[in-house]
């Protein structure tokens, strides 16, 4: 279910917590099996459970409580943006709305063709930087301006 | 500027050099030789703790408890495994200052966890790092293994017994895993809900054993103080709130960022420091330690100095020393609405005061926001402020209600104006 350098990495996380402490590595292993396979489906979470012997449910447990994990289909370009205050001040607010515009949905929305998923994030802790936004989770975009997530967006294919 | 420099950049003073994060520049600046010390001269952890309570240094994660204190309350004898763990889950709305020791000063951490890991008799660490720092977390991974290629950590280090072995735990997503407890938890691969203390993590932490839980910055420090000592530490502080202490400083100022300075320096500096308040303009509030800690009107503000005495006589937290600068363009209706949506976002569910409570909240500042509040709306929601605080496991209930109770404080005729004109006053 998952190719072969996923299961490496997962297998390196394991290896960071006593050999009885399997469990430890199952955040990790979501997140490296949701970035393969772009979210995670109700099959993949088993797959992970079982692949570090855990029940099923704790494994639902920690796929649904973690707000960075998707349980349900997103687009290819997932944009997290941060609108708490310290966002909000430096102009997140308009920048919400010029994304929201830009892109015809709301926040926790996708587009048609399956290209963007537009969310609403919390604190990302860089709000030196502010406003910010994720791609894909991973990668971050600091000093946010209208052009600058305009350039942003129309590199994402 | 070098770790053997004894000026106030105690954890920031590699960001001035080429490749800060790496070993290379660390050690040639004084790297990893508190450690070397310690360890091939077997000074007793009796002796560091001493130290670190000559130090004054307290917790900078938000507590300020005394490190050394913390220190003290682990049965370092005690025969089985002990863990120390770092506290990276930085997602207090403004604060960024653990970010930036990650990415340009990673070994000071990486020393200090060892160093933490000779006393507390613990032989493995974790740092568990906020989950949406992604590019952050794999800096930090790349100076671990530098740190065990170069011998740095792993079995018998310099030579001797001593053995320490570290980890990053990368989070997801989730705010209460900065609680303590919680973040125990999330590392033993399971929501992160706070436990019931007591027992405190000392006698049962991860996996059920004596564990240290410390805040990235404050494990950074310690190489500093081992290599000055403790009494010069102190002194770039004040009297019980020893050290320097970065400072995140956001919102409407013309230079935001990090400024590490000593504790007790006048808040007007810092804010001098990061250009003044955006365009001329006036200052109209400052939350002083991080969204959970009361605003401040600006005025007030002015005349503290950075400690956690001073904020804390101001009624007041210094907190994390996140500082989220509000000019007067603010409106502080829709500031509060965005912090009280926050914490009923991240309320984790196990109580119900808080799990119900910041719903309720978040709900009436909205309604006040659009228009749609109620003559009594502002009673009720110091009401359920005040039985949200105190009425939970962890403090997120307490930090959820501190901004409303405050915000109502020092600006309730802003709100009251919201709710009979149905329309912002700024």
């Amino acid at each position: 279910m998952l190719s072969s350098q996923s299961l490496a990495a997962i297998d390196a996380e394991v290896v960071k917590y006593p050999a009885d402490q399997k469990q430890s590595a199952v955040m990790a292993a979501l997140r490296i099996a949701q970035t393969e396979k772009g979210w995670l489906t109700p099959e993949l979470v088993e797959y992970v459970a079982h692949h570090l012997d855990m029940p099923p449910i704790a494994a639902f447990e920690v796929a649904t409580f973690y707000n960075m994990y998707d349980t349900r289909p997103v687009g290819r370009h997932k944009i997290t943006l941060c609108t708490n205050l310290p966002c909000l001040l430096m102009g997140a607010g308009e920048l919400g709305e010029h994304l929201k515009k830009k892109l015809g949905i709301e926040f926790g929305q996708t587009t048609d063709d399956g290209r963007y998923t537009l969310k609403e994030g919390e604190c990302m802790g860089a709000c030196g930087d502010a406003p910010m936004c994720l791609h894909n989770n991973h990668t971050m975009h600091t000093q946010l301006t209208p052009e600058k997530v305009d350039a942003l967006l129309d590199k994402l294919k | 500027m070098s770790l053997l420099t004894p000026t106030v950049k105690v954890c920031s003073w590699t960001q001035e050099l080429d490749n800060p994060a790496s070993l290379a520049t660390y050690v040639a600046h004084g790297g990893y030789q508190a450690l070397r010390r310690i360890v091939t001269e077997k000074v007793s952890g009796d002796d560091i703790i001493a130290e670190l309570k000559t130090s004054a240094l307290r917790g900078r994660g938000g507590a300020g408890f005394p490190t050394g204190l913390k220190w003290s309350f682990m049965p370092r004898a005690f025969p089985g495994d002990k863990y120390i763990v770092c506290n990276s889950d930085e997602g207090e709305p403004g604060t960024f200052k653990d970010r930036d020791i990650l990415r340009y000063n990673p070994h000071q951490l990486i020393e200090g966890m060892a160093i933490a890991g000779y006393v507390l008799g613990a032989k493995v660490g974790y740092n568990y790092i906020h989950g949406e720092i992604f590019e952050i977390y794999q800096i930090f991974e790349r100076a671990l293994e530098e740190a065990r290629a170069a011998g740095y950590l792993g079995d018998n280090l310099f030579g001797t017994d001593f053995c320490f072995q570290l980890h990053a735990h990368h989070g997801y997503g989730a705010y209460i895993c900065g609680e303590e407890t919680a973040l125990l938890e999330s590392i033993e691969g399971k929501k992160g809900q706070p436990r019931f203390k007591p027992p405190f993590p000392a006698s049962f932490g991860l996996y059920g054993k004596p564990t240290t839980i410390n805040n990235t910055e404050t494990l950074a420090s310690v190489p500093w103080i081992m290599q000055h000592g403790g009494q010069a530490f102190l002194e770039l502080g004040k009297p019980n709130n020893g050290g320097a202490k970065l400072f995140s400083v956001s919102g409407h100022v013309n230079k935001p960022g990090n400024y590490e300075v000593g504790l007790g320096t006048p808040f007007s500096e810092l804010l001098e420091m990061a250009g003044g308040v955006r365009n001329g303009h006036k200052l109209k509030a400052v939350i002083p330690g991080g969204s959970s800690a009361p605003v401040l009107p600006g005025h007030v503000m002015m005349d503290c100095t950075m400690d956690f005495d001073s904020i804390a006589k101001a009624g007041s937290m210094l907190g994390s020393g996140a500082v989220i600068v509000m000019d007067e363009t603010t409106c502080m209706v829709r500031a509060l609405e965005r912090l009280s949506y926050f914490y009923f976002e991240e309320s984790c569910g196990q109580c119900t005061p808080c799990r119900e409570g910041t719903g309720w909240m978040y709900r009436v500042i909205h309604r006040i926001e659009h228009g749609q509040g109620r003559a009594e709306d502002l009673d009720l929601l110091n009401s359920v402020a005040s039985r949200i605080g105190g009425h939970t496991i962890c403090a997120l209930g307490d930090a959820a209600a501190m901004p409303v109770q405050s915000f109502l404080k020092h600006f309730g005729d802003e709100f009251a104006y919201h709710v009979e004109h149905k329309r912002c006053m700024v």
